[in-house]
């Protein structure tokens, strides 16, 4: 047999392509010819246009066109509301360009084409606006007031969506407990800061109709359905390709962003190419973020620890517009119980306009904001009980003979009850507490303190719904001349490694070695039924998809070879890119095999020679082809998973706070991780480590420093503090595998594991680290040295 | 983030660069470009005409004389930082570079770019305020010396003037036996500093200080020498006493206001704890020598 490769760390596909720079990304296709697209954009929070001037940027040469919403025809329209939900009364979304106001700084109000970006710059300046502009409110909770200046005239209190979720009887659970902690804790704005910005380019080919899009998207074949219907063109006629993209987390995952509708529209009216790469800053300004959530959640728990309560209440900014809907604030309130017990749930949220870019989900998508909630109140309940803060937690996990364990009432993205499929909670929290040394650290500590240094350890575990529906599919293919296998599903990738992971799962069924599976996906030419790219999804949802699909091609493999080797089917085996009778030295290469499985007329080679009709291996009673039967060892199937399956870990650190400085440094971080069975640990890790690393940004650095009047002071990579790799400590990851039961591989998602716990940990380090100073509180993050200043301060430090 | 259109010119002497500089007012220097483009691609600075100085042979190299380090201005941060005859005269000068930027920036970015550039949180300005280095700044009508405390005038603003070139940035050797030190905190590492100090010193053979240099970024719109903290602890042995005394008389230096995430409260925290530690180290690095 060949070695299994499903699990093993087999080495990614697609590095050297990427490491060599041969990567093809939107900028990199080549489009002789092309136009260049700028945006002017609001300089403005909330400002009422009075007039726009584009004569001059006309006039400008080079420049091709200049639009604004009077020039864009029917696209002149509020965008779609994506998934709608009855909690929103009055769901805002945007229009491409903007027609009377502007609601947030950097939105988009005209568009200029030009021979080059320099000149559409250059134009795009010359456009003259005048505004009018409004009063406004950043404060979400000041937002919500009566007298508040409104986001949108028609949404009073600015709010945009308002749920409430319950699960038992929290009104009883409160009555009934014995002691209640309460506490108010803040996730600040962020953004997902890919290394590619957006990037978008069109061709037009009036002779043959078809609009072609290169887009870095994680959703092509949504944007072709979308394309597709805003531009009455037929499906077959549009053509998304995602090529290459330089990550995504969830940013690169929205229908539509003005330019994703006003390139192809200018590629089709103009009759050349047009291409827009969106730069750094607009990245800032115009493109999704999200995270600032503000949680006061109480706790009613017994004397032992046992938490029998949750009350959550929580405001949400959404931006100036909602087009993704609620779905960032249901996963966090899906998420607040985390991996706990706790049976009576009442979670409500207020969802609140903002004059700032939309929210939608970046990597996380809420569930930081519950982590950090519910983790935060776990330690501050153990403090009062006077519990370990292990201990706290190892009484209200959810034990393993409690799966599936329910949560009714709470309904999760994917519009169902919360089921916490399975998992071994006890024993990831008993191996966070074995690496980091927890039972020595008191000592550890002590001893640190007595040279003046200030250590503190931090924990917190997560729970992350993973594998969304509907569903994806999967096409597997094995080429005749090659033998090598062609895997196709309607994902896109921004680096994740899905070419490797795939092609494990195909190689495993097909006998071939991992590198002989080329992956294709994210071009809707190639395979166009899927969703996208988003909810930590593809190897659940595409995986499974794919080994269903492999399974199918498996059989068909074994029986053309077991008629070719004339053998009964269970005598062959697959191994080393062919098919052996087992036990002896005969076999048929699977290049052979998919030759003779397509009947041929003509012999165009050797190979080909044995599928024509007088030749041996062609041998049948009736029609070259049966009833039923295709050419080529081909198959497609699809998985629509019937629930979302939730993965977990338990993350801890060790941390050390330089009082004097007020700087952090993360002395040791470890993660317990369960995804289930690991198609490859290798690539697992690399997902875990870059979302902790993305954890630490959000814990420590990375906030949009949004000033009163709606601008953003910090829209650079120069003043976001995204951590560089010196900011990362080594990180530890072990891993637990409790296969689901949910699907045949048996596998979770990983994508958004890494980020979730990661501010609780830290904040729960830093207040441990500084206990000697006082009870000080961190609950806020990302937590920076002048907050540690400031409370330190409080305590007369 | 395209910059406008612009003209470029690549002198290759001083005299040409100067006149070119002289003959139209909105032509800037270019020297690595580290500051100067990005600034450029967010049309912060829209300058007519780049003056690329890289191909000028006068302004190149490091020469180490017997009191002074001369640092013409195509020398990248890279080369003082990596000089052996630097570190040998001046080892403080390689334990603040380790601070500019990152590797691949300061192969490029220059010394005296940096010193031009003005800013209030780089190293390179502090380090020539506590040395009490100089810089030679040559126009159309001539050459002068500007010592650093008259060189940094505010925020990203110097003394010198627009059809100026500065030729060359001099930093003065330690004298025998002085101890140094320079540490600074920023978010992240390579950041410019939210606070950086520096310190050099040199002890008598009572183990008493006889000669304090101490300096600060990133507190005010210049670097700046604290002349009070230096007074305070001249004569002393440095103890915990004299360390309260010289990070109190250093409180006044910090002007920059509060910012969102920096207030001044933080600032003066961390300039009381980089004092007493740039001291302490400096001292524990200084030999005692005879007093003449
Ligand atoms: C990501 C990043 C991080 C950085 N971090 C730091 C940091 O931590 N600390 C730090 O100190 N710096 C930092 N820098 C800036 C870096 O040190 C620059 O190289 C330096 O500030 C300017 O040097 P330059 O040679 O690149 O100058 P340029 O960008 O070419 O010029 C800067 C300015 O000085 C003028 N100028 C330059 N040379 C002369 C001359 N000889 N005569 C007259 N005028 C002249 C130019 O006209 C221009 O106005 C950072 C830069 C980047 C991009």
């Amino acid at each position: 047999m060949s070695t299994r490769q499903f699990g093993a760390r087999v080495e990614r596909n697609v590095d050297p392509k990427l490491l060599r720079g041969e990567g093809a990304f939107v900028d990199d296709i080549p489009l002789p010819d092309a136009l260049h697209v700028a945006f002017l954009r609001s300089p403005h929070g909330r400002a009422q246009i009075v007039s726009i001037d584009t004569s001059a940027a006309k006039r400008h040469p080079g420049v091709a066109a200049v639009f604004t919403s009077d020039d864009i025809g029917a696209l002149d329209v509020e965008m779609p509301l994506l998934i709608p939900h009855p909690s929103m009364k009055n769901p805002k979304t945007q229009r491409p360009l903007a027609r009377g106001d502007v609601y947030y700084v950097g939105q988009t109000v005209a568009m200029v084409v030009a021979v080059d970006r320099y000149t559409a710059e250059d134009a795009a300046a010359l456009i003259e606006v005048e505004y009018a502009p409004l009063s406004l409110e950043m404060d979400l909770a000041k937002a919500l007031t009566d007298d508040a200046p409104l986001v949108h005239a028609d949404v009073p209190n600015n709010l945009a969506a308002h749920f409430i979720q319950t699960s038992g009887d929290p009104d009883d659970a409160f009555a009934r407990a014995e002691h209640v902690t309460k506490i108010t804790v803040q996730v600040d704005r962020s953004t997902a800061a890919p290394m590619e910005c957006r990037a978008v380019a069109a061709r037009w080919d009036a002779v043959s109709g078809e609009l072609t899009v290169w887009d870095g998207t994680q959703a092509p074949i949504s944007v072709r359905g979308g394309l597709a219907s805003v531009f009455e063109l037929d499906e077959d006629k549009v053509r998304v390709i995602a090529p290459d993209v330089g990550g995504g987390f969830g940013q690169k995952v929205l229908l539509f962003y003005p330019d994703e509708l006003l390139v192809p529209m200018a590629a089709m009216r103009l009759g050349r190419p047009v291409k827009y790469i969106e730069d750094r800053r607009e990245n800032f300004l115009g493109s999704s973020q999200e995270r600032t959530q503000i949680h006061t959640i109480e706790l009613a728990a017994l004397r032992t620890g046992e938490v029998i309560g949750l009350r959550d209440f929580f405001l949400h900014d959404t931006g100036a517009f909602i087009p993704y809907g609620i779905a960032v604030a249901q996963v966090a309130s899906t998420s607040i119980a985390g991996p706990y017990r706790i049976p009576n749930i009442f979670v409500e949220f207020k969802a609140v306009y903002t004059p700032t870019v939309q929210v939608t989900p970046y990597r996380g998508c809420g569930r930081p904001q519950a982590c950090f909630a519910i983790e935060r109140a776990m330690d501050q309940l153990a403090e009062e009980l006077g519990l370990d803060r292990f201990e706290i937690r190892r009484r209200n996990l959810i034990a393993e003979n409690q799966f599936p364990y329910e949560r009714d009432g709470l309904l999760f993205a994917d519009g169902l009850k919360v089921t916490l499929d399975s998992g071994q909670y006890g024993k990831a929290l008993a191996m966070a507490a074995a690496e980091l040394g927890a039972e020595n650290f008191a000592a550890e500590q002590a001893k640190a303190r007595a040279e003046g240094r200030y250590l503190g350890l931090g924990l917190a575990c997560y729970v992350e719904g993973t594998g969304l529906g509907p569903y994806e599919g999967g096409h597997v293919k094995i080429h005749p001349i090659t033998g090598k296998v062609y895997v196709n599903t309607g994902l896109s990738t921004q680096g994740q490694g899905h070419d490797t992971v795939f092609a494990q799962i195909v190689a495993d069924q097909l006998g071939v070695s991992p590198q002989d599976v080329i992956v294709v996906e994210g071009d809707t030419k190639a395979f166009d039924w899927g969703v996208a790219t988003f909810a930590s999804r593809a190897a659940v949802v595409s995986g499974n998809a794919i080994h269903k699909t492999a399974l199918t091609v498996r059989k068909k493999v074994i029986e053309a070879a077991a008629n070719m080797l004339d053998v009964d089917p269970d005598q062959i085996e697959l191994r080393d890119s062919a098919a052996w009778v087992k036990g002896s030295n005969r076999f048929a290469p699977l290049a052979a095999i998919a030759t003779a499985s397509n009947p041929l007329r003509y012999a165009f080679n050797k190979a080909a020679q044995a599928a024509t009709q007088f030749a041996p291996a062609s041998k049948h009673d009736g029609p070259p082809l049966a009833d039923g039967q295709a050419p080529g060892l081909e198959a497609t199937d699809y998985y629509s998973p019937s629930r979302s399956t939730w993965a977990y870990g338990v993350h801890g650190a060790i941390i050390e706070v330089d009082p004097g400085l007020c700087t952090v440094k993360i002395r040791k971080y470890v993660c317990i991780h369960d995804c289930g069975n690991m198609i490859n640990p290798m690539i697992v890790e690399g997902q875990v480590l870059g979302g902790i690393a993305q954890g630490i940004g959000g814990a420590l650095y990375e906030h949009l420093d949004y000033q009163a009047d709606g601008n953003l002071a910090n829209a650079s990579l120069m003043d976001f503090l995204v951590p560089y790799a010196t900011e990362i400590p080594n990180v530890s990851i072990l891993h637990l595998e409790t296969p689901t039961p949910l699907n045949p591989l048996g596998v979770k998602g990983v994508g958004e594991a890494g980020c979730i716990a990661v501010g609780a940990v830290v904040a729960s380090g830093v207040e441990d680290a500084l206990r000697p100073f006082g009870a000080l509180k961190f609950h806020q993050v990302p937590l920076s040295p002048n907050m540690i200043s400031h409370a330190l301060e409080q305590v007369g430090y | 983030m395209k910059p406008s259109i612009f003209g470029y010119q690549a002198p290759t002497s001083i005299d040409e660069a100067i006149s070119i500089l002289a003959g139209d007012p909105d032509a800037v220097v270019l020297a690595g470009g580290q500051t100067l483009l990005p600034a450029m691609n967010f049309r912060a600075a829209n300058p007519s005409t780049l003056v690329d100085i890289q191909h000028v042979a006068d302004l190149r190299g490091i020469e180490v004389g017997a009191d002074v380090i001369v640092v013409k201005a195509m020398t990248r941060h890279r080369e003082f930082e990596l000089d052996a005859e630097v570190a040998r005269v001046n080892p403080l000068v390689a334990e603040v570079m380790q601070h500019v930027a990152h590797v691949p920036i300061r192969n490029r970015g220059t010394v005296v770019g940096s010193l031009c550039h003005a800013d209030p949180s780089a190293e390179m300005p502090l380090l020539l305020v506590l040395l009490g280095g100089s810089v030679i700044a040559q126009g159309p009508s001539g050459q002068r010396e500007i010592a650093a405390e008259d060189f940094f005038q505010s925020f990203l603003t110097t003394a010198r003037e627009r059809d100026e070139i500065i030729t060359e940035a001099r930093f003065p050797v330690l004298s025998k036996g002085a101890g140094w030190a320079f540490d600074e905190v920023t978010r992240r590492h390579g950041d410019y500093a939210i606070v950086g100090v520096g310190c050099v010193l040199s002890l008598d053979d009572g183990g008493r200080a006889s000669r304090v240099q101490l300096a600060a970024c990133g507190i005010a719109d210049t670097p700046v020498r604290l002349n009070e903290a230096e007074n305070t602890l001249t004569g002393t042995v440095l103890g915990a006493s004299d360390l309260d005394a010289a990070v109190a008389a250093s409180a006044a230096a910090v002007t920059q206001p509060d910012e969102t995430h920096v207030s001044q409260t933080y600032r003066r925290r961390a300039l009381g704890t980089l004092i007493r530690r740039m001291v302490t180290t400096a001292a524990q690095r200084a030999t005692q020598m005879e007093t003449a």
